[in-house]
């Protein structure tokens, strides 16, 4: 007979640990699952990291997998490695039988008749699904403040935010109510959040996840990636999840590489890192994440990597470059929005039912101000006579990031540079300046924009809160970011376990909402 | 402050060319036949259940995304290069943005500056046979639009009581074809533009990338038509007649609009830049709603499909499939048949081409085909006011009425008679026979009782028979047709009338 540890101990365990006792019988899918639904119970009043919690299917899935496993043989020879171990899902990512909502009004209520690809495949892989993770509406926002269903509090101090727009997904993984969860990075929602919540994240190389069944707010920058709370974790699910998919034409035809291979040999000797001067050092930069940065500079070139410098001259153009191209897109992909076949429909108060005036009333209704703004831009800049000096002159400049990119590859395995110039900033405290909001994402942008690999990997704390670390490597070449990130990880006391003994006790907090 | 178009009485036709050069431009949009549709895997089918052959792509749920269908491409490629363009090396797709119900995703997926085929040529063949050359612009690829129907007196979009819309058209694989300004055609304008469009169903049929049936709208026409004042050469402004669906109303439709035309700029007015309805039962357009230049699509590359290349090897390969052009094939065929120029234009401009070719390929000679496609079965889908060849008959059943010709068990006059039951769904001609007791009366018994008894009742013509005046026989010929209900052989009856009476014949 097994016993089993107490539920908070088995919360704190690495998604590879929960793996590793559910194949050695020490522990059942089912009471892991109840161990973080009820730490879901416990702390989502005060976080709201939560949009939908499936309990019942979660456990369904558990009960599952254990009597796969009792009942031994081929069959449980065959399960996954993750298999039984719970997840999460940001909730931009449509799921069968559970509401998608993408934190919308314009979709509340929406049940998918399909599945992503991605929840395909975890589904295949039997990891029990905890719920859906809240977000900046479609997607748009750095801090999950932009949610139209209320903002999600940074589980290291509930007042801040938890980075965006994927802040569900690292606040709840952040705070163990789920091992494993996945976001969508645009430009950094993935990432930035990862810096501010201490969790690692990944941005995969464009097309090495499949991107169908993920809400599109940006088709040429998005990309569906893992948030975990160690390196390791995150290269099991990221090989979960990638791979080629006929549904999706962008997605590349290779196989997905070994990455937890790479997540597990920590050596940099000899290797070359480059550090990005216009990403290195500037205006808006703290001084403790700074000082975090040069402490991992530090840390690299003892176990023997070799620190360079390169110049991407190009980077200061990105995030103009970035805020023509991602509204443009989005502003095409939310046209669908419009009431007619899906979603909510809101009625004009007055004058004729005419299906302009309906399209126009639900979405006038449906979209919260950050969405409206970005379509707006976005219609602007693809109008005609606009287009050639907006969205023509931005793809250009997304060509010479692209070759910078390849310049300083030429220099280095893997470029480094903090996450955020930031940590984790108070809640309201940019809301109502969206440049300051959009300048979170001055060091992630341009992987988006070159469609290489990112990760976040948290590089210990800054008065009480995490600072990040961003490794980029060429595209395809995401296990040079894992490696890279395993060794950053190793280095700085392993698998995060300094940050997460300093993490406050959330279940004993309150918060006035 | 709004222009409204000054109304004024059209022209005749004579007047307006009179006075004024037509310049026309057409949009065709062919809709492939692939199995499924352009950028999803839900079956491409027409005349089901509304909303059954969708997918959540087609639908434009969240999430969703667009995969090209590549037999859809090839079929771009094969017209492009019998459309004589040139086939690009790599292509895009564009988003051509616009809120419409009838589009789910509110754009459609369409070419926009980088179409898969350009720069082509169609030399069109005339009624006269004299051909015409019609320059291609471009040939795009693009995914057609739901069906929407509008409830209420007005049929439209303004005013009606509700909408219903259809999505399985959407997302159904569509090429557009677009000329260059056709410029020269004077009096024959209407003339080149159903030569036109029926070339291009021709070629669209014969490389079997679409059903090409006009009545189902798998071939579709917008025709563009403006005036120049004779001896100009500023093209006016010009209408766009929407969705002109066979052959004959697009002759129909460049005939008024150029009337219309000049019946307004020759008293003063302008032409609204506008598209127009055309109405089947007055033969004329009414207005629909204003066409600018500027309308604002807001174009950019489809982010969610990666550029096609197209190499010269897959060209050559798909030109290498190419069937024999409709104008080589005509030649041909007319040599083989040996018809008449006129005979063999009419055979052309009744669409009975195929139809020829089938049946005389079946066995029947030339003459005999062409007989009966020309003659009985036109006459009879005349009467029905359809094209002949949509009558329903099969070229084997020509050939089956032959044989029983041939074989002297029916007539010329029954095998017409069996051809009407056999379109009334009795069966086949040898069944319809059978059935109905129509095989020709040659047996003497039936024959000999029927020619006694018109004797019997015709002792005058008997007695002028035998008194040497043989002509007089055709007065008894009658009364045994009426006996035996035409089935009589009439030289058979002629036979027993002389032997009756004794005379040599």
């Amino acid at each position: 007979m097994t016993t089993t540890p107490h539920s908070t101990d088995l919360i704190r365990l690495t998604a590879a640990e929960m793996a590793a006792k559910l194949r050695a019988g020490e522990i059942t899918s089912v009471d892991l699952t109840q161990a973080h639904l009820d730490r879901i119970e416990a702390v989502e009043p005060t976080l709201n990291a939560f949009l939908h919690v499936s309990a019942e299917e979660a456990l369904t899935t558990a009960a599952e997998v254990d009597k796969i496993r009792v009942a031994g043989g081929a069959e449980a020879e065959k399960l996954h490695p993750l298999a039984g171990v719970p997840i999460a899902i940001k909730d931009l990512i449509v799921t069968k039988g559970q509401p998608t909502t993408a934190a919308s009004k314009i979709l509340e209520g929406w049940m998918s008749p399909y599945d992503a690809t991605v929840v395909e495949k975890i589904r295949e892989a039997k990891l029990p699904i905890l719920g859906k993770t809240n977000l900046d509406e479609f997607a748009m926002g750095s801090s999950t403040e932009h949610s139209a269903f209320g903002p999600t509090r940074n589980p290291w101090d509930i007042e801040r935010i938890p980075g965006g727009s994927g802040g569900g997904s690292a606040a709840a993984v952040a705070a163990f109510e789920a091992p494993l969860a996945l976001g969508t990075d645009t430009g950094g929602s993935i990432r930035e959040p990862g810096a501010f919540t201490g969790t690692v994240g990944t941005k995969p190389t464009y097309g090495g996840v499949s991107r169908y069944g993920a809400i599109a707010m940006a088709s040429s920058l998005d990309q569906i990636g893992p948030v975990t709370r160690t390196v390791e974790d995150a290269a099991l699910l990221h090989e979960l999840i990638g791979g080629h998919d006929p549904k999706d034409s962008t997605s590349l035809p290779e196989p997905v590489p070994a990455l937890v291979d790479a997540a597990r040999t920590h050596d940099v000797a000899g290797k070359k890192i480059g550090v990005i001067k216009q990403l290195a050092t500037g205006e808006g930069y703290q001084q403790g994440v700074l000082d975090a940065f040069n402490s991992s500079l530090d840390a690299l070139r003892e176990a023997g990597a070799e620190i360079v410098e390169v110049d991407c001259p190009s980077f200061d153009y990105a995030l103009g470059a970035y805020y023509l191209i991602m509204p443009s897109e989005a502003s095409s992909n939310l046209a669908r929005y419009d009431g007619v076949r899906y979603g909510t429909r809101v009625l004009p108060e007055e004058g004729p039912l005419t299906i302009e005036r309906v399209m126009g009333a639900t979405r006038a209704a449906g979209f919260g101000e950050e969405v409206k703004r970005r379509i707006i831009l976005g219609t602007y800049a693809l109008s005609a006579g606009y287009y050639d000096a907006y969205y023509g002159s931005a793809q250009k400049i997304r060509t010479l990031i692209q070759r910078d990119f390849d310049a300083a590859f030429e220099q280095a395995d893997v470029l480094i540079s903090p996450t955020a110039p930031t940590v984790a900033f108070k809640m309201g405290e940019k809301t109502d300046d969206p440049m300051a909001m959009y300048l979170n994402d001055i060091a992630t942008i341009p992987a988006n924009l070159a469609g290489i690999p990112g990760i976040n990997v948290p590089a210990g704390l800054s008065d009480g809160l995490p600072v990040g670390i961003q490794f980029l490597a060429p595209a395809k070449e995401d296990a040079r970011v894992y490696h890279a990130a395993a060794a950053l990880e190793e280095l700085l006391g392993g698998k995060g376990e300094v940050i997460w003994q300093q993490i406050p006790d959330l279940a004993s907090s309150s918060v006035d909402v | 402050m709004t222009e409204t178009q000054t109304e004024a009485q059209p022209l005749s036709f004579e007047e307006a060319l009179e006075k004024y050069d037509p310049v026309l431009g057409f949009e065709v949009h062919v809709e492939l036949n692939t199995k499924s549709k352009m950028f999803s895997s839900a079956p491409n089918a027409f005349g089901d259940e509304p909303n059954t052959n969708v997918n959540e792509v087609d639908l434009g749920l969240p999430g969703t995304l667009p995969v090209v269908n590549g037999k859809a491409v090839e079929s771009a490629i094969k017209l492009g290069l019998a459309l004589n363009c040139s086939i690009a090396e790599y292509c895009r797709f564009a988003r051509k943005q616009y809120f419409y119900p009838d589009l789910p995703k509110n754009w459609q997926t369409s070419q926009y500056d980088e179409p898969i085929a350009y720069d082509g040529y169609l030399d069109v063949e005339l009624d006269d046979g004299e051909t015409f050359r019609v320059e291609i612009e471009r040939a795009h690829m693009e995914e057609d639009a739901g069906k929407l129907t509008h409830a209420g007196t007005s049929g439209r979009i303004q005013g009606a009581d509700y909408s219903l819309v259809d999505y399985n058209r959407t997302g159904v694989p569509l090429i557009e074809i677009v000329t260059k300004p056709i410029t020269g055609a004077g009096e024959r304008a209407p003339e080149i533009a159903r030569a036109y469009v029926t070339a291009i169903r021709d070629i669209v049929k014969g490389l079997d990338i679409s059903d090409a049936r006009m009545e189902r709208g798998n071939v579709r026409c917008d025709a563009n038509v403006s005036l120049m004042p004779k001896g100009t050469t500023d093209f006016g402004t010009r209408s766009e007649t929407k969705n002109v669906n066979s052959t004959r109303a697009v002759e129909q439709a460049v005939h008024f609009e150029i009337r219309r035309h000049a019946g307004i700029l020759s008293t003063g007015g302008s032409i609204i830049q506008e598209t127009r309805h055309w109405l089947e039962t007055s033969r004329t357009t009414s207005s629909g709603r204003p066409k600018s230049d500027a309308d604002d699509y807001r174009y950019f590359p489809e982010p969610d499909l990666v550029p096609i290349t197209v190499t010269q090897e897959w060209i050559e390969r798909l030109r290498a499939e190419l069937p024999e052009p409709p104008a080589v094939r005509r030649r041909r065929l007319r040599e083989a048949w040996g018809y008449s120029d006129a005979e063999f234009r009419d055979v052309v401009a009744a669409g009975l081409m195929d139809q020829i070719e089938e049946t005389v390929e079946q066995g029947a000679s030339p003459a005999v085909a062409r007989k009966w496609w020309m003659g009985e079965i036109s006459r009879l889908a005349n009467a029905r006011d359809i094209e002949p060849a949509a009558l329903g008959v099969e070229p084997e059943t020509i050939v089956a009425l032959n044989v029983l010709i041939d074989e002297g068990k029916i007539n010329d006059k029954i095998a017409r008679q069996v051809l009407e039951h056999h379109l009334e769904g009795e069966g086949s001609p040898a069944e319809i026979v059978q059935a109905r007791g129509l095989e020709v009366v040659s047996d003497d018994g039936a024959l000999t009782a029927a020619v006694e008894k018109a004797m019997a009742e015709n002792p005058d013509v008997v007695e002028k028979v035998a008194g040497g005046k043989l002509k007089a026989i055709g007065a008894l010929i009658g009364p045994v047709m009426k006996e035996t209900r035409g089935q009589a052989d009439a030289g058979k009856v002629r036979e027993i009338v002389l032997a009756k009476l004794g005379i040599e014949g």
